[in-house]
């Protein structure tokens, strides 16, 4: 039975937010959550082409011979992967100086490689729009939360505003990369045991 | 052979399309990115020797073009009347280049500031030469055409104490903005006499 969109779109959210559940992406999600504001940068930059590109490819679905589809894949996603990078220098420069290298990266990002491969290559517009929204919008979560998550231990702030009093002595290891790991282990380990109920 | 053959054209004509709108996408924000890159990357040292002025410098800026390169000149206003043009040199520091933005008043040769803009000396040591208003103020009210020498090669410039190389990179970008300026002076005039109004 076909899924509605609706339902496309919130499987992103929980049963398959892309860094807990499905575990891809993780470049990105171990490199650039240092802080709030990146992660969520970061967010909605992938959620920008994911949406793009699950749109177009899945209009395009029946144009697309089999044997060349990755190769058509990379150039869709790699075209609005350099628009969002233009468009991030014109509009959002400090946040293109921060993020850097990790803008270019979506192209090879699987999260956006696979919804086409596995979602958009073989759905109607409608649904392949809202499957990459929402799985873009449990990215931008993800992103959000362990970056929020890092920021506050890490340097006692959020969105760059200090939350804790003076005498707050921050943990430096968890802006590091270290932190990272340990933080989207100790994540993983939560959303699976709420998962086991 | 003809499975082949549409494979071939499929290809071509994605990568038409995506070159087509990269091309169209980089033309509509290549004047913001240009514009967003003054001002965070030369917006800060402009502002600093550039303290008191009634306009944008970053807004009114034009270039010349001096033998085979196109630079950048950042017009100024004092007292009503557009008198300071800055523009950035290279000197050679510790690692690498450092990028020196030198304002000169036209009507005197009198240099007005100095600040480091870009660079990538050792932190805390060579890194003065930007952070230490100190050592660029000495080249305040000296006339841009001298050529300038730290004290330990027999000039008149006090080096920072532990970076005499990124002094000396300092001193040679503000002895080349001379060079330049005696070059262009009379294009200089013409231009800032143009903008004035």
């Amino acid at each position: 039975m076909a899924k509605t969109a609706v339902q496309e779109f919130t499987k992103g959210l929980w049963a398959e937010i892309p860094p807990f559940r499905l575990v891809l992406g993780l470049c990105p999600v171990l490199a650039v959550t240092k802080g709030v504001e990146n992660g969520i940068g970061m967010g909605v930059a992938t959620t920008f082409v994911l949406i793009c590109s699950n749109v177009l490819i899945s209009m395009l679905r029946n144009v697309i011979p089999k044997k060349v589809r990755i190769a058509c894949f990379i150039a869709v996603i790699a075209t609005f992967v350099t628009v969002v990078e233009l468009l991030m220098q014109a509009f959002a420069y400090p946040l293109f100086l921060s993020l850097g290298i990790f803008i270019p990266l979506i192209v090879v990002n699987c999260i956006v490689l696979g919804r086409a491969e596995a979602f958009a290559a073989k759905n109607k517009v409608i649904p392949s729009f809202a499957d990459g929204l929402g799985i873009g919008l449990g990215f931008t979560l993800s992103l959000g939360a362990l970056g929020a998550i890092r920021e506050i231990l890490g340097s006692g702030m959020f969105y760059g505003m200090p939350v804790f009093g003076p005498s707050f002595q921050p943990f430096g290891f968890m802006v590091q990369a270290p932190g990272a790991f340990v933080c989207l282990g100790l994540m993983l380990c939560i959303m699976n045991m709420m998962g086991k109920k | 052979m003809r499975d082949m053959f549409k494979l071939f054209i499929v290809i071509v004509i994605f990568s038409v399309i995506s070159g087509g709108v990269l091309a169209a996408v980089r033309n509509a924000t290549k004047d913001r990115i240009e514009y967003q890159q003054l001002v965070f990357v030369k917006g800060p040292a402009i502002n600093l020797i550039m303290e008191g002025c009634t306009n944008d410098p970053l807004q009114d800026r034009f270039k010349i073009k001096d033998q085979d390169k196109e630079r950048d000149f950042f017009v100024g206003e004092f007292d009503g009347k557009k008198n300071v043009v800055a523009f950035e040199t290279y000197g050679k520091g510790f690692a690498g280049d450092i990028g020196v933005i030198t304002a000169v008043d036209v009507d005197t040769d009198k240099i007005i500031g100095v600040a480091v803009t870009t660079h990538s000396e050792t932190p805390g040591v060579g890194s003065k030469a930007k952070s230490d208003p100190g050592f660029g103020g000495q080249f305040k009210g000296k006339t841009i055409t001298e050529v300038f020498k730290v004290k330990p090669d027999g000039g008149q410039i006090d080096a920072i104490s532990g970076a005499t190389v990124s002094s000396r990179g300092v001193a040679a970008a503000v002895s080349q903005s001379g060079e330049i300026y005696k070059r262009l002076k009379n294009d200089l005039k013409n231009k800032m006499k143009a903008s004035q109004g």
